[in-house]
């Protein structure tokens, strides 16, 4: 069973070396605790201690890395079945499937696409994480070619093959970052297990048809073999199937500490849906619910983007809302006549609007008002957004210091502040901008005009 | 050696609870079908531990007037029925609605200032129009809703139509039209338990059955402000299934409303290149919304795009399989 904090305090040195990144013991004992670190971080603990710890410290599901630095993904480590509970900490990878006997120039057009695939959303970089490269072929040297091609875009990579022989020229072939291995089956698991410790390289697991005894025996017969660092496909593909098995895996690893079932899994929403579009929802799904690997089979930047986009979502520590830190920012090079915007410090908010602005071509001041990370419409109806405030941001920001006007052009959605707002800023006009940030440009335009 | 996988159900001691929509002739409207809605005993779709005796419907929305600020490739997808509510309702119909959300947008003081006599009119038309059962939202402004809802709870009287939306500041009114036609209200506040819970109570208060209401915790889109409705909607499921009896009704979302306010399906003018084909784009990121919302406990989703239609309800389909092992 899980210890306390101050238990396993009491087990460690009590040095506060700080040898494992923590200021002190009682620190790292408290994220032992909570199973967000592995005890393998203290290099002075003893035999005696670790093996006591062990069970009771090992995160519910292990964290695995794959890729190198640059590409580093990192996945599993979660704590909680719900993110309201606490937050889903490591985000699934995606992955895109290519076919070993794809047509040359195909193959490395796609491998392009995917490694070059990047895009801005709030602040972060978002990209897809790596290739999995699968032996369709049946030929071990036309996979190991593949494999090598695959490679050299320093991405993470799978490889899929169930024959041993094929997958060793592959592994010979990935070069110095070990890839996932695909997969280990009740024919095979034996011999893969073998190449994973040769080679040690991560080793993914697959069941059949949602069947977890028997995933969580074969399981757990290879990590007596010594392969620890393991990744489970239950087998289940369709909508319900795959939920279901996901559910029951991550309860029993985080609820009753079941171990044979404490890694990250992987879902190929692809093979039970028809088309891109019911494999991107299915891949949605995923994304909710539990995957930490998700293998796809269309590229597709529109779908690509949304799950992006979802994940970015899903994985935000619901305790924290992202912000961005208010002040008045120059978007574009705004001039003393250039026009002031004012909204909150909500990040997507702000990303919106200065998102707009930007795109309007036209450069101006955007104040950001401390709104304590809360949009628009949240923010004004908890009075964090109102006349006071913007006045307060106004007049600490040195906005008249900046400017040689003094108008004001406020989000629509807050156009009943307008009165009161006069009366805190005396002598201002008040404008009232559009309510949805993807008004402002035609606003700016209209305003220019005036 | 072989291990045993533990066990892992959850069993709970509330239910959701069943919601009509519609009624037909034997129950003294003219509906053609019914949609029912709730009664599940678990978390959605984990058919080995709980009863989900009825499928989350698709609900498609109709506007009383041709909208002026819908994204081109909406426009150009419904084309013509766009200007006509009734002809609009019946090509949703054909496409594959099970609801028709019918918006009474031309009430707002905005956008026509039309009264109690249109919203009538309207609401006869499309009732002849489909056979489907109907939500009929107000224009979302406090005095209209209030015109136009009690009219058209009265035309509407005896078909069981959902009234919307029902909110802290005109829930009265709104819920006084149900009590006196018959029909059902759909409660709405914004993203917070407790607040949904509060509306409920007070609705409760002036003996609306509690099989009457449908929970509209308020929808964020796919990438804005999404994950605060899923966790939201998540709290307030388990809320229910524990107990709480002030939350146990069905909820419905506004998947493609709030899908389509977003940059990324409403336009592709000046956007990146790596948002990908705008067509695709924007329907997924309807269908997308959809989806997560269903994993949380969506009963009714509320879509605009045609195409989405189809996609939403594969994935129901889907979810509604017994898993085979």
């Amino acid at each position: 069973m899980a210890l306390s904090g101050l238990a396993i305090y009491k087990m460690l040195p009590q040095t506060n070396c700080k040898e494992c990144g923590f200021p002190t013991c009682l620190a790292f004992a408290m994220k032992l605790a909570a199973r967000q670190v592995e005890l393998s971080a203290c290099p002075y603990v003893s035999d005696d201690t670790k093996a006591q710890l062990d069970s009771a410290s090992a995160p519910p599901i292990r964290l695995l890395t794959l890729g190198t630095e640059g590409r580093k993904l990192e996945v599993g480590n979660e704590t909680v079945v719900f993110r309201h509970e606490k937050t889903f900490y490591h985000h699934p990878g995606l992955f895109y499937r290519l076919a070993d006997d794809m047509d040359d120039e195909e193959f490395a057009a796609l491998l392009d696409q995917v490694a070059e695939y990047e895009i801005e959303r709030v602040g972060m970089a978002l990209h897809p994480d790596g290739l999995a490269i699968e032996n369709k072929s049946g030929a071990a040297d036309k996979f190991a070619a593949r494999v090598a091609q695959a490679a050299g875009k320093g991405l993470a990579l799978i490889l899929i093959s169930t024959d041993p022989a094929a997958m060793e020229a592959g592994l010979k072939a990935a070069g110095e970052t070990p890839p996932l291995i695909y997969a280990a089956t009740s024919d095979n698991w034996e011999k893969m297990a073998a190449l994973a410790k040769t080679y040690k390289a991560p080793l993914a697991v697959r069941g059949s048809d949602g069947d977890l005894d028997a995933l969580a025996t074969m399981a757990d017969e290879i990590v007596k073999l010594g392969v620890e660092d393991l990744v489970l496909d239950p087998g289940s593909r369709g909508w319900s199937d795959s939920l279901a098995a996901l559910t029951k895996m991550r309860r029993a690893a985080i609820k009753k500490n079941f171990r044979p079932l404490g890694h990250p899994v992987i879902t190929f929403p692809g093979e039970a849906t028809e088309g891109l579009e019911q494999e991107t929802m299915l891949a949605a799904q995923s994304i909710d619910k539990y995957a930490s690997l998700v293998v796809l089979d269309h590229f597709e930047p529109a779908a690509l983007y949304s799950l992006l986009t979802l994940r970015q979502n899903i994985y935000t520590d619901p305790q924290k809302p992202i912000q961005v830190t208010p002040g008045l920012y120059e978007i574009g090079e705004p001039k003393a006549e250039s026009p002031l915007l004012v909204t909150t410090n909500f990040s997507l908010t702000y990303f919106s609007v200065a998102g707009e602005v930007e795109g309007s071509g036209r450069p101006a001041w955007l104040l950001v008002a401390d709104s304590e990370g809360m949009s628009v419409l949240t923010a004004w109806a908890a009075g964090k957004f109102d006349a006071e405030r913007i006045a307060k941001a106004v007049k600490s920001f040195g906005v008249p210091d900046k400017i040689n006007h003094q108008k004001i052009i406020i989000p629509g959605f807050v156009a009943s502040i307008s009165g009161d707002l006069e009366e805190e800023l005396s002598g201002w006009e008040i404008l009232v901008g559009p309510r949805e940030a993807i008004g402002i440009p035609s606003y700016l335009r209209q305003l220019a005009k005036a | 050696m072989s291990v045993a996988m533990p066990n892992v159900n959850e069993t709970w001691s509330g239910r959701i609870l069943e919601v009509t929509l519609g009624a037909g002739p034997d129950q003294g409207g003219t509906r053609g079908s019914t949609v029912t809605v709730g009664g599940e005993t678990g978390l959605p779709f984990l058919h080995f531990e709980g009863q989900m005796p009825h499928k989350p419907v698709v609900a498609v929305e109709v506007r009383d007037q041709a909208p002026d600020d819908w994204s081109d490739l909406l426009v150009q997808a419904w084309g013509d029925v766009l200007k006509d509510p009734a002809a609009w309702a019946a090509r949703a119909e054909e496409l594959g609605a099970e609801v028709i959300a019918l918006a009474l947008d031309s009430a707002h003081p905005e956008r026509g200032d039309t009264g109690a006599k249109q919203a009538r009119d309207t609401v006869r038309k499309v009732l002849s129009a489909t056979t489907l059962p109907l939500i009929i939202y107000g224009p979302g402004q406090p005095d209209k809703d209030n015109e136009v809802l009690v009219a058209a709870a009265e035309e509407a009287a005896g078909e069981r139509v959902a009234l919307g939306n029902c909110e802290e500041k005109n829930y009265r009114t709104v819920v006084a039209a149900a009590l006196a036609n018959n029909q059902v209200v759909i409660a709405r506040t914004p993203i917070d338990v407790n607040l949904a819970k509060q509306l409920n109570v007070l609705i409760g208060d002036m003996r609306l059955d509690r099989d009457r209401i449908i929970i509209d915790p308020t929808t964020g889109a796919l990438g804005y402000g999404l994950e605060y409705t899923y966790s939201v909607m998540e709290r307030v499921r388990l809320a229910a299934f524990s107990g709480d009896a002030a939350l146990q009704q069905p909820m419905i979302v506004t998947a493609g409303y709030e899908a389509w306010r977003a940059k990324e399906a409403r336009t592709n003018e000046g956007v990146p290149a790596q948002w990908g084909d705008w067509a695709k784009r924007a329907v997924l990121w309807e269908a997308n919304t959809a989806v997560t919302l269903l994993q949380t406990g969506a009963d009714i989703v509320v879509l605009r795009h045609p195409d989405a239609i189809p996609l939403v309800k594969t994935a129901i389909d889907g979810l509604m399989t017994a898993p085979t092992a």
